[in-house]
This record gives C-alpha cells, structure tokens and sequence, in this order.
C-alpha cells in the first residue's frame, strides 16, 4: 500500500527533480524467522524532514539501520541520490546518523568527538578547526568543546551528537529517537531547534520515533509503520484528518470507532447508520452503499452540552457523563452513550472550573453532537 | 534498609524504633568497613611487618634463626639492633641484581605474550553468540579445577625429550634428535603463559563485554574503516582491561617459583627459586626476607602506577 497516499502528497512538495532522493523498493529484513521489515516501498524527496512513526518492534530502526548500512536486506533495494547502496558499507555511505544513545566516544571530548570524522576523510587540520568551531556554534556549544561527554546534561549531549552527524555535511541524516532521552519541556523546545537546523542546513532527514507528537511537528511527511509495513504514508494533517486504518485512526491521536453500515453514498455525502446514531460525512470520501465500515470520530471535534439540540438529525447522540479528566488546558470526558458504549470527549477549559455554573459534572445527561465534516471513514 | 532511611529522613520526630534503627545502621556502616580493614591488618600488614623486622636482623644458629630485634639487657634497658647488611648484600651482590632483572625479563616478556594472545581471545568471547559465550567463557576457567601443580606435571612430560611432543615429531618423521625444550627458558614461558592467560583474559572480557557496540556503528557511521575504528576507538576504552589483566598476569608471574623450578630446572634463575633457597637450604631467613621485602616494591611500583592512572581516568569521568 502507499501508492496513492503518495500522488497525494507529491504534488504539494516536488522538489523540481523527477528522480527520488532516497528510492526504497520492495525492501525486506528478516531476523531468524521475524519479519521486520516487510516488502517495504518508500520515496523521499531532496530536502524533506521525514518520520518514521510506530510502536516498538514495528521495523521502523531496521529500516533506518538499512539507510545507514549497519543491516543489508534480503531483499529489495535501497538507492540514496541515484546510487544503490546494497554493496556500500556504512564507513562509504554518504549518510550520517545520530543514535537513540548518542554513542558518543567516551574517551574524547566534545571537540575531538565532532572532528572524529572529519578526520576520516583526511580534511586539513586548520579547516576540521573550522568546522568543528561553525557546528558548536550552531549548537551553541562553544564553551563545552574540552568536555567529556559525561560532563554534559542530556540535552548538550544530544546536541554534541547531532553537530558530530552534521559536521560531514551528508547528504542523508538518520536519526533514531533523537529526543527519546530528554524530558518532557526539553523535547518539546528541542523538536523546534531541530526542524529550524534541519531548515538551515538544507539536509534531509529521516526521523525514526515512537512519539506521534514529535512526529507531528517536525515532519514535513510521515510514514506510520506496523508490523514492518507502511499503513499510511503523509503530512500530519492527512494522517490526522484522514487516517486510513483503525491502526492509523487509534495510533495518531486518539479516537472514538464505531461499526456501521453505509445507508448512502452520493457525490456529496455518505451516510453510515451506526447503532448509536446515524453519521453524516460531506467531506467527499466515498464508500459503496451496503457496506460495513470502521467509523473515527475524534475526542476534540464533538461538541457537548446539556442543552438538546434545536431539532434532531443525524450526528447527535445522547449519553451521561461517567468520569472527567481534568488536564489543565482541556478536560477528558468519559460519556456512557445510551447503547452502552464510552465515548471519548475533550474540551477546551475555556472558564475556570470554580466559577462555572454551567459546568459539566459527573453524572450529568449531555447531548453530542459534531459536524459533517468531522467523522472519517476507515477502510480496514 | 531504604525504607526506614526514608522513614528518618522524612521526620526527625522519628519514633524511638525508627531512631534505633536508624543508629544501627550507622553503626553497620562501620562494621562493614572495618571487616577489610581487619582482614588487611591481620593478613598482610602484619605479616608484612615480620617479614621487615626479619630482613633487618642476623643470621643466627638458633631457632627461630635469625637475631632479636628488641633485647632487654639487665636493668631493664632496651636495645633496639637493626642491621642493613642484608639489603647492602643483595643489592651489591651481582647474582640477586642479576636474577631480579631475568625475573622481570620473564614476566614482562610473558605478560606481552599474554596480551597478545588474551586481547584477541577476550574480544572473539564477547562477539560470539549467546550459546558460544558460556561455553567458551567455561573452558577459559575450566583448567582451574585441576591444580596447579598437576598442570605443570603435564607440561613436564609434554616438553620432555622423550615427552609427547619430541615423540610426536620424530614419529612423524619431522626431527631426528629430540629438541630440548624443557629445562629450558622457553618451557619456563610455556608454563607461565599458560597458567597466567585467564588471568589475562577474565579482566579484559569484563571491560569488553561493557563496551557499547553502538561506538562501533557511529565510527564506521562517521567514515571510519574497521581498522581505525579498532586503534580508535576499541583499543583506548579496553586500556583499564589490558592495566588489570597485565597486573594480574605480571605480579605473580615475577615471583614465581614452581614453574621455573619445575621446568626450568637450574637453568632458569627467577627470584622465587633464589628466595626458596635461601629460606630452606641456607636457612638465612633474614636474607630470604629481604629478597621478598625488595620484590614487594618492584610490585607495588607498578601498582602505584596503575592507581594513579585510574584515579586520574576517573577523575576526567
């Protein structure tokens, strides 16, 4: 699958070459009898921030560690800028990749650690002194250059590791959970410093994460993987908006699915009966009439109130609220529909909750409803 | 034990089972140091210091054989004797220099042999798969359940002139004449590299095993050949293996007296023989003594050596 997420995205962001920059064609690993990366297909563009979002064990490491050379498929082929690599060892390759762990040498100080390989490519000294000295700068660096990496915080180490996999200036920079080791406040400001060094050096990235939030700000485009294969591959709002699969639909965000049959389907609109209500989607997806079908509706696009609805129709549904998250910024609500069913509802916390009269609480009945835009259709 | 520290920290209006507790616990903590402190004392210092008291005294034909070092003369007045002839004697006397010197030829020759041997082995048991591993650590520890002793019988008869070996060739045609190998300076390495290898390959496995594979990828990552990734990056983080594992090797191997005496025969001088002789066939325990008092500080240089290197390692860590 994939195929036509790509026509999709394609167009938004052609890079003016007619030839991919990273080509993956029909690549699989195997481990003994485990399948970790499954007859794969993948094109990244010159330029592009590109994620590899999914759960622990889905392939998306094996598929990066193919990118850099540490593993060889057993079949298929991987070509980075019109080369194909399967005969290239990693010390040839034009890519550099920064690890989950860093892996920064022990024994050599932050300078030495950035220079390392630049000395392999027998670069004069006066400009690996250069060079060394423009990275820490980008990474604001400069006063830490005689440290070991042990004498650094997480977030410097990260950085050291990023300047000594940017110093090369590859063509290609991997990176696997760049930010898995950082706490909370700095993964998140350091998810920004990323994609704006990523903007100032030109060079494309490939992001291997489990973390759909950091997936979602620094990728230009995305691919979710399960079980070593791609389930769906776009922008952050093609895969949010327009998830493809239950997988896609309950991984990114989260997501209320119910079964339902289509009772319509015409150019405009598509109606699916449900039995907690009748759904009404006009945003042009199409599905035959008759069929059964997986339907998402996210947390944050329903509506609720305790007020009815002025006159009834199709996305409105009544329930009782069964429990309440208070997140600070939002609120979860945990709705028991009429059928039985718990819906997920988040809502903005627009009026402090003491002085709201008006409040939802426990046990209230609350009507939902949301717009015809909202719901999506899943095909599996 | 954390959960009542955590009991005490969190209040200091403890109540009297969690005050007690808490003073049993400092008191634990100096029990538990003066038990190696203990152990020291009565195993080596003490030891330590008879030895010393006996190299500065005479020989005498007594028993014990040697002078006293504290003697009450009528009256009650104490003389305190301390004789230096001993340490002049071996230290000017040219066959202990001499034989000090072929014992740290040997052992400094035998702890290369060792290394060059050992880093490859150690480095093959940490790559190799989960089943290899044990059984390849097992054998490297396997001979120590035949002693010693045994052991170098073994290498007797296979280095003999009508030994295993010799036979072997000549059956096959290879030699005529027997080559002499035991008794010999060679037989004395065999024995040593032999008996010594785990010690050399335990403590270098240990560093290895925690070496993070990851460095490797990120150097060849960055461009670096396999080659240079080894004197790199492998070789600089696994020099507090080669440290410990050559100590472990070096230390004993200088004092050594079974092998050389046993496959060395009289040809081999080691100070460990020349020490033995001194001690049971001349019954000069004052002289015996200070041979060992002198090649305790030929060891424990190297030692110091080792402490300031790794106090200064971790001093950068």
């Amino acid at each position: 699958m994939g195929g036509e997420e790509e026509a999709r995205a394609e167009p938004a962001r052609n890079t003016g070459t007619d030839e991919p920059f990273v080509q993956i064609k029909g690549v699989t690993k195997k481990f003994g009898d485990v399948t970790a990366v499954d007859n794969v297909d993948l094109d990244i563009q010159r330029g592009e921030l590109f994620c590899l979002l999914g759960g622990s064990g889905c392939g998306k490491t094996t598929l990066l560690r193919m990118l850099a050379g540490f593993e060889f498929p057993q079949a298929g082929t991987i070509s980075i800028d019109g080369i194909d690599m399967s005969e290239v060892p990693a010390y040839e390759r034009p890519t550099n990749m920064m690890f989950q762990s860093y892996a920064l040498f022990p024994h050599m100080s932050v300078e030495k650690n950035i220079a390392f390989g630049l000395q392999q490519d027998r670069i004069p000294r006066s400009e690996i002194a250069d060079r060394v000295h423009d990275i820490l700068k980008l990474v604001e660096l400069q006063d830490y250059k005689k440290r070991k990496p042990q004498q650094l915080s997480g977030g410097q180490r990260q950085r050291v590791a990023l300047a000594r996999a940017l110093v090369k200036e590859p063509k290609l920079l991997l990176l696997d959970e760049p930010l898995a080791a950082l706490d909370k406040k700095l993964r998140k400001q350091t998810q920004f410093e990323l994609a704006n060094i990523q903007e100032q050096v030109g060079v494309t990235f490939i992001v291997v994460t489990h973390d759909q939030e950091e997936a979602m700000t620094l990728s230009t485009r995305m691919a979710v993987m399960n079980a070593g294969r791609f389930e769906q591959i776009g922008t952050s709002t093609e895969i949010y908006e327009f998830p493809q699969s239950r997988f896609v639909a309950d991984f990114i965000g989260s997501a209320n699915i119910f079964e339902g049959r289509v009772v319509e389907d015409s150019a405009d609109h598509v109606r699916v009966e449900t039995d907690l209500c009748e759904i009404y989607i006009n945003h042009g997806q199409s599905v035959a009439k008759g069929s059964q079908i997986w339907v998402a509706l996210r947390p944050e696009k329903i509506y609720l109130s305790k007020n009815a609805p002025e006159k009834p129709g199709p996305n409105q549904a009544t329930g009782m609220v069964d429990d309440i998250g208070y997140l600070g910024d939002t609120s979860i609500y945990k709705i028991r529909m009429d059928n039985g069913l718990i819906l997920d509802v988040t809502a903005p916390n627009q009026i402090r909750p003491m002085s709201r009269t008006h409040a939802i609480t426990w046990e209230d009945k609350v009507y939902l409803s949301w717009e015809p835009a909202s719901a999506m259709l899943l095909n599996s | 034990m954390t959960d009542i520290t955590d009991h005490t920290a969190a209040d200091s209006d403890a109540p009297l089972w969690s005050r007690l507790a808490r003073r049993m616990q400092a008191n634990w903590r100096v029990i538990i140091t003066i038990i190696p402190f203990a152990w020291l004392f009565l195993f080596f210092l003490f030891p330590f210091f008879i030895v010393a008291k006996i190299s500065l005294a005479e020989v005498i034909i007594a028993s014990p054989p040697f002078s006293r070092m504290i003697e009450w003369t009528d009256g009650g007045i104490m003389t305190i004797r301390l004789v230096f002839d001993n340490f002049t004697y071996i230290l000017t006397d040219n066959l202990y220099f001499n034989t000090y010197v072929n014992s740290l030829k040997i052992s400094v020759t035998s702890t290369i042999i060792c290394l060059l041997f050992g880093y490859p082995i150690a480095y093959g048991i940490v790559r190799s798969g989960p089943v290899a591993k044990p059984i390849l650590l097992f054998t490297i520890i396997l001979p120590f359940w035949t002693s010693f002793l045994l052991r170098v019988y073994a290498w007797m008869g296979l280095l003999a002139d009508q030994g295993t070996i010799n036979n072997l060739l000549i059956s096959l045609g290879l030699i005529d004449e027997p080559i002499r190998m035991l008794y010999t300076e060679f037989a004395v390495y065999v024995g040593i590299v032999y008996t010594y290898m785990p010690f050399m390959i335990l403590p270098l496995y240990a560093n290895m095993e925690k070496l993070d594979l990851s460095l490797n990828e990120a150097a060849a990552d960055l461009g670096s050949r396999p080659t240079n990734t080894f004197f790199r990056v492998t070789l600089p983080l696994t020099i507090p293996g080669i440290i410990a594992g050559s100590l472990l090797v070096f230390i004993p191997a200088t004092g050594e007296y079974v092998i050389p005496d046993l496959l060395g025969g009289g040809n081999v001088q080691m100070i460990g023989r020349v020490l033995f002789n001194e001690f049971s066939r001349n019954t000069d325990w004052p002289v015996a003594a200070a041979v060992a008092i002198v090649l305790l500080f030929l060891l424990v240089l190297p030692i110091i050596i080792f402490q300031y290197y790794q106090g200064k390692a971790s001093e950068a860590g």
